[in-house]
């Protein structure tokens, strides 16, 4: 009992860490996502826009995604969420609260991706290098150049071999302002993420702490009772595959004894266990022909009730089986194939 | 009983050792944190201020707040302080004990961060660079205001075209660099005087009263991980019970609808134990549809007083409901 307990401690706070775990590994993955990609700004005036805010804004989401697909619990709030009513009523509390820890775990990665991308400062550079005022910073008395020329000069900024427009405005000037104001959007990205997360955590035991308690006691309830039926079923489906061959075997032999017309039990009582295993098969023929059986017409899915409980004795022992049919339909079944 | 003791206090010094680690693991992630920031001083006169006292205390706020996040105490303390009387009293000193010593974990990250930030020297530079007195600096002498201004800006960033080989600009950074260090290390001293004066004056005043919250305070945390252990527990057990509950209402509606009786041999052997009474696909594919569309009733009491062999006298669970009606026709099938 004791050991049960702590083996299934382990596994209870196994999962929650095994989750926060996973939640770790994606943010570290994120930025390392993001310092092996080569980031490539086009340098032309709209395509610069649409580049910086999708690698700004893309990744979040894919990230996002994956990190609701690599949850395993995504199926267990599904399958809760679409069942059927039937006898045990369905609690809203326990979904939301299922989500909402889910969601949570997922927006970390993202929240990773994005506050890396801002604090790095390439992506806002290259998305707003044509917003630049140059006005107040560079000279705006440059009056030969129109307004898509200043346009096309200004979108050069983040490509440094290229940049042809050092008497408009100077390329370190403009690149330090945009990155400034980049680096401060993202500091104040990460500090509205963790306020944010400060307040839920910290709201939530001055209102509906008990409500709280409640969800969460039976979404665990809910996760343990999906294994421990799977384990059911995996015990059952093992002793089921057991008594199947089992009985599939002692047919055979049956089948042996009545085309030999001679008892299997030629050894006497003392041959021990090693002859009840061979289960009247002692000759390569014999086996052959099982084997070929098995792949053949593999046995019905039935296991006989009579032949449940004792051991391996002949089907004819004993008691008269209560499905008379099915055996003689077996063998039929198994002449038909050889 | 032995085993039990050692869990406890396993528990006990973790909770302590864990939060200390945690406490660590976050100044060690300021430091780390703030070498691969790429700090980039704007350069631009009123931009600079801004910039460089906003890296030096925004970062210290997120540290501390997810000092407070990561720190389990404080759940506890929140619980503690909200919760409703009842039959227990609350204990003011306890909550004040708590509430400090999260404090105190939470304040070592920020404080960190500050001290490497002045001693680095970096943010000062380019946050104070534009309020220096050009008198004082020989180079800038001979400039219209505007233009002082604008080179002072400049201070901070080393490889502008303007300020590459300016002596002047070597000397402010200098010294705003110095006065920063200085400043850094004082603090350093402040906070560490303080600290050791704090500890070492602690056990002159009340030690009693601190002993009685400490250890209160440590068991309101064991109490509720024991509580969280519990219930773990009993939903395993209740899980188990309803499992078995199950497959025993579906042996027993097997049993009233498919005419044969299985054999209740004395030695039953654990195979058939194991089996159930389920010994067919269709039986198999019945049991695993009734799970899903019909799970049963979260009350494991009926277990109790069932009687597997004489199925008459006890109703199975949905007996009376109508899906199960056309779910006979199919059964007899089998």
């Amino acid at each position: 009992m004791d050991k049960f307990r702590m083996i299934f401690q382990f596994f209870q706070s196994n999962q929650e860490s095994f989750m926060n775990g996973i939640c770790g590994i994606m943010a570290l993955a994120s930025t390392q996502m993001y310092s092996a990609f080569d980031f490539n700004c086009p340098c032309l005036p709209r395509y610069n826009l649409a580049y910086g805010l999708g690698i700004l804004l893309v990744p979040p989401f894919i990230l996002f995604l994956l990190g609701f697909v690599l949850n395993n619990n995504i199926s267990m709030l599904a399958e809760e969420w679409r069942r059927p009513q039937g006898q045990r009523g369905k609690d809203p509390a326990v979904l939301r609260y299922m989500f909402c820890s889910m969601a949570q775990r997922a927006m970390i990665a993202p929240a990773v991706w994005v506050s890396v991308t801002l604090l790095d400062g390439k992506c806002i550079t290259c998305a707003f290098c044509t917003s630049v005022p140059v006005e107040t910073l560079g000279n705006a008395s440059h009056p030969r150049l129109s307004q898509r020329e200043i346009q096309r000069v200004l979108a050069r900024i983040p490509c440094r071999d290229i940049y042809n427009g050092q008497e408009l405005i100077a390329n370190e000037v403009a690149v330090r302002y945009l990155r400034c104001i980049s680096q401060a959007l993202g500091w104040c990205f990460v500090l509205l993420m963790t306020m944010l997360a400060f307040l839920v955590r910290s709201l939530r035991p001055c209102f509906s702490q008990a409500a709280f308690l409640k969800s969460r006691y039976w979404s665990h309830y809910i996760d343990i009772e999906r294994k421990l039926f799977d384990e059911t079923c995996a015990e059952h489906a093992r002793s089921f595959a057991k008594v199947c061959i089992q009985q599939f075997f002692e047919s055979m032999s049956a089948d042996l004894v009545a085309t030999r017309c001679h008892l299997p039990r030629k050894a006497p009582a003392d041959a021990g266990e090693a002859a009840e295993k061979l289960l009247g098969i002692t000759d390569r023929g014999t086996m052959n022909m099982a084997l070929k059986s098995w792949h053949r017409c593999k046995p019905p899915l039935n296991l006989h009730p009579a032949a449940l409980p004792t051991g391996n004795g002949w089907a004819g022992e004993g008691q008269p089986p209560t499905h008379p049919s099915a055996p003689r339909r077996e063998t039929a079944a198994y002449y038909s194939c050889v | 009983m032995d085993r039990f003791r050692m869990i406890f206090q396993y528990f006990q010094s973790n909770s302590e050792s864990v939060m200390n680690g945690i406490c660590g693991l976050l100044a060690l992630a300021s430091v780390k944190m703030y070498t691969s920031f790429d700090f980039s001083c704007p350069c631009l006169p009123h931009y600079n201020t801004v910039y460089g006292l906003g890296i030096m205390f925004i970062p210290p706020i997120i540290l501390f707040l997810c000092g407070l996040i990561l720190n389990r105490q404080s759940l506890v303390m929140l619980e503690e302080w909200r919760r409703p009387q009842g039959r227990r009293k609350k204990d003011p000193a306890v909550i004040r004990y708590l509430c400090s010593s999260i404090m105190q974990r939470a304040m070592v990250a920020p404080v960190v961060w500050i001290v490497v930030t002045l001693l680095d020297g970096k943010c000062l530079i380019c946050a104070f660079s534009s309020s220096m007195d050009p008198e004082k600096f020989v180079g800038f002498a001979n400039a219209s205001t505007a233009q002082v201004q604008q080179l002072l800006a400049k201070v901070a960033c080393k490889d502008d075209e303007l300020m590459r080989n300016s002596t002047t600009r070597k000397a402010v950074s200098r010294y705003l660099r110095c006065c920063s260090q200085a400043l850094g290390w004082s603090i350093l001293l402040i906070l560490i005087i303080a600290a050791f004066l704090a500890r070492w004056l602690q056990p002159c005043f009340n030690q009693a009263a601190l002993l009685q919250a400490r250890h209160w305070s440590n068991y309101i945390d064991i109490e509720q991980k024991i509580f969280e252990e519990t219930c773990c527990e009993h939903s395993r057990l209740f899980a188990h019970k309803c499992i078995l509950h199950f497959f025993e209402s579906m042996r027993q509606e097997i049993k009233l609808h498919s005419f044969s009786l299985p054999r209740e041999e004395e030695g039953a052997e654990e195979e058939k134990d194991l089996l159930r009474g389920i010994t067919d696909q269709d039986q198999v594919n019945k049991l695993l549809k009734t799970w899903y569309c019909e799970k049963p009733p979260l009350d494991v009491s009926q277990a109790a007083q069932r009687h597997p062999l004489v199925p008459e006298r006890c109703p199975l669970p949905w007996a009376d409901s109508p899906s199960t009606h056309s779910k006979f026709p199919q059964h007899t099938n089998v």
